[in-house]
């Protein structure tokens, strides 16, 4: 069995936890056998901006050479949020500069070398291929209508897209092999709002009602997303009045196409599954 | 922000210009205020400067900038990034503000803490908006 | 002059106290030293023994840009050592009702939400006298894992070292204190004895035993105390 070696994050370890379960399974019903890192830490969740924040690159590389200690030279993700801190992160660390100094504080591990490729289920998936994907997917999806919301940190900056940061069409490509409908709507590479959930959730309630309806309005029945935030916010942070399009996650359709769980009843019913 | 600005060589070369550049890594000069930013800002409503009027002050050597509202409001989504043409990343700007202005005893962000949000977004804001 | 008669010259050493220097014995402790040179100490002191924690000291030595934390009453002076004591840490305990919290991140992260502000330096870890993995508990505490907090931490004296050195101003040790807490009143598994002795508490089956004591005098209490049983070694 081909070995992947995973960074779960602390969203996948608490609110997401349906997210990694269902995910996991399903990687394994494909012939993967998932290694959660052993001990990993908090990949801080938003990339520093300013050139002198070494200290916030400290947190995403420690967990690089967590990988490394492994032996890996891919880390697995499925949160959007850790699959950017940590790619961005070791882009800076390319910098052989910026890698020693980086090196230097953490006197306490062993120095990364910088091996390590950081990966999104997203893209795993597209690179285990569509036909994969449709020779698994039963009983598949069943046409059912879905919107891949992207959001951000899937896409920007370009340096670590997982696709066209504008037009991407790789969740549509996964979607369509496990047997959906994909819906494209302009608001799917747009922000909804992230951590403002903390200090202005009004203007995450804007933001969400406006993606919701363009979902809606494009005719998604389903509105699937890869990042623990966008899905907090898009089913937490409703203004009155959005659409009551169900949100899921993008490992929880895997496994329902492949039959490793069930689609969930209330789901079922609100898209009108045709069984 | 300033009530009256002159237009001066030393604004222009100002220690706090020279600051954001360092901060950013950006040539804030480089932008030519065509507002595309600005248009691609899903957070610009909630602002009381755009982000283009940010980029501008900064160009003037304007500290008062720091306490204004609109880097504050900034989700960091990086869409004025990646949209200017320019190729000023105006996100990178933004929390160059943020930064010196912590580092400077600002804190104008009030955190509306509720049980129910994820470790995700806690850590998200606190590494934006708190010193 | 030592018990046998043959002259001892005892060796010295210089360190700095609060930026004073001080020859003082070789060997001694740093809270010993610091009596030796003749600090009365009220606060910063308990147990002597390595228990309490309430000796923490932070120390440079001549040559290394470290600096260390430790506790006064476990760690010998060296030559040249330059040390601070650090009676108390200020940080706030946040208060709660044990049996309204829930045990798990929300609990945690209501109380002290500076948690998420931990950018895993392990500046923390470094500076644990007790030699706790300290940053893998706040991590454990970031995604909820009481369990996990409360095992990492169990040794945890209260020092206030990590908690002082902590560049995102976590106050660790109460962190730890609640989790513990937490743990002990709703994951670990009941103490099926102790239910059952509080049990005869409540039922009067010790009463009559507490009364005779509480007549007794203090010559008798005395007596009986020298008497009591103590477990062997
Ligand atoms: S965890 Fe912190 S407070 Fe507890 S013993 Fe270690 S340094 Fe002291
Ligand atoms: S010292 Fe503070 S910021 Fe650093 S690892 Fe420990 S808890 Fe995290
Ligand atoms: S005096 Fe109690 S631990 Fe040092």
């Amino acid at each position: 069995m081909n070995r992947l070696v995973y960074f779960p994050g602390c969203a996948l370890k608490d609110q997401a936890q349906g997210y990694e379960a269902a995910t996991l399974a399903a990687v394994q019903a494909l012939g993967y056998a998932v290694q959660e890192l052993p001990r990993w830490n908090c990949c801080g969740t938003v990339y520093a901006l300013a050139q002198d924040d070494l200290m916030r690159h400290v947190g995403p590389v420690r967990n690089l050479i967590r990988a490394q200690e492994q032996g890996a030279t891919e880390l697995l993700t499925l949160c959007a949020m850790c699959y950017n801190t940590l790619s961005r992160s070791a882009l800076f660390v390319r910098n052989p500069e910026n890698l020693r100094r980086i090196n230097a504080f953490m006197d306490e591990e062993e120095d990364y070398r910088g091996g390590v490729r950081v990966l999104h289920l997203v893209q795993w998936l597209a690179e285990i291929g569509p036909e994969r994907l449709a020779r698994a997917a039963n009983p598949g999806l069943q046409g059912l209508r879905i919107g891949a919301y992207y959001g951000c940190t899937l896409l920007r900056p370009k340096e670590v897209a997982v696709d066209h940061p504008e037009k991407p069409e790789i969740m549509e490509g996964i979607l369509a092999a496990l047997g959906a409908e994909p819906v494209l709507f302009p608001e799917r590479v747009e922000c909804c709002g992230a951590y403002l959930a903390v200090t202005r959730p009004e203007a995450v309630r804007l933001r969400v009602g406006s993606i919701l309806l363009s979902a809606a309005h494009h005719g998604a029945e389903l509105v699937v997303t890869a990042c623990p935030l966008c899905h907090f916010n898009l089913r937490e942070r409703r203004p009155l009045g959005a659409p009551r399009l169900p949100v899921a996650y993008l490992g929880e359709v895997l496994a329902w196409a492949l039959g490793t769980q069930p689609i969930p009843e209330e789901i079922a019913r609100t898209v009108g599954v045709r069984r | 922000m300033a009530a009256e600005l002159r237009l001066s060589r030393e604004n222009l070369n100002a220690p706090f210009v020279r600051k954001v550049e360092e901060l950013s890594g950006q040539n804030v000069f480089a932008c030519y205020q065509c507002g595309k930013c600005s248009a691609s800002c899903l957070f610009a409503e909630h602002m009381d400067l755009l982000p283009n009027q940010v980029v501008r002050l900064v160009q003037l050597g304007d500290e008062g900038v720091m306490g204004a509202r609109a880097p504050w409001v900034c989700a960091a989504c990086l869409a004025c990034s990646v949209r200017c043409p320019r190729g000023v990343d105006v996100a990178r700007i933004m929390e160059a503000l943020r930064q010196l202005g912590l580092r400077r005893g600002l804190t104008p962000v009030e955190l509306r803490l509720t049980p129910d949000l994820p470790q995700i977004a806690l850590v998200g804001a606190m590494r934006k908006v708190t010193p | 002059m030592n018990q046998v008669g043959v002259e001892t010259k005892t060796e010295m050493v210089t360190v700095y106290i609060m930026g004073q220097a001080y020859k003082v014995p070789a060997g001694l402790t740093i809270l010993k030293a610091m009596e030796y040179a003749g600090f009365r100490l009220t606060r910063g002191v308990g147990c002597r023994g390595g228990f309490c924690g309430a000796c923490a000291t932070v120390y440079r030595l001549p040559g290394d840009y470290r600096l260390y934390a430790d506790l006064a009453c476990q760690t010998p002076v060296r030559d040249g050592m330059y040390l601070a004591l650090l009676p108390s840490t200020p940080a706030e305990r946040k208060p709660y009702d044990l049996r309204k919290v829930k045990p798990g991140g929300e609990t945690l992260l209501s109380l002290y939400p500076e948690l998420a502000r931990c950018v895993a330096c392990n500046t923390c870890t470094k500076a644990c006298p007790q030699k706790l993995e300290v940053m893998d508990a706040v991590q454990a505490a970031l995604r909820g894992d009481v369990a996990q907090v409360a095992e990492l931490t169990f040794d945890c004296l209260s020092c206030g070292l990590c908690t002082l050195r902590c560049p995102a101003e976590i106050p660790h040790y109460h962190v730890w204190q609640l989790s513990r807490r937490l743990y002990g009143a709703y994951l670990a598994p009941k103490a099926e004895h102790l239910r059952r002795r509080l049990q005869e508490m409540r039922e009067g089956k010790f009463q009559a035993e507490l009364d005779r004591l509480m007549s007794l005098s203090k010559e008798e209490l005395r007596e009986l105390y020298k008497a009591r049983e103590i477990e062997p070694e």
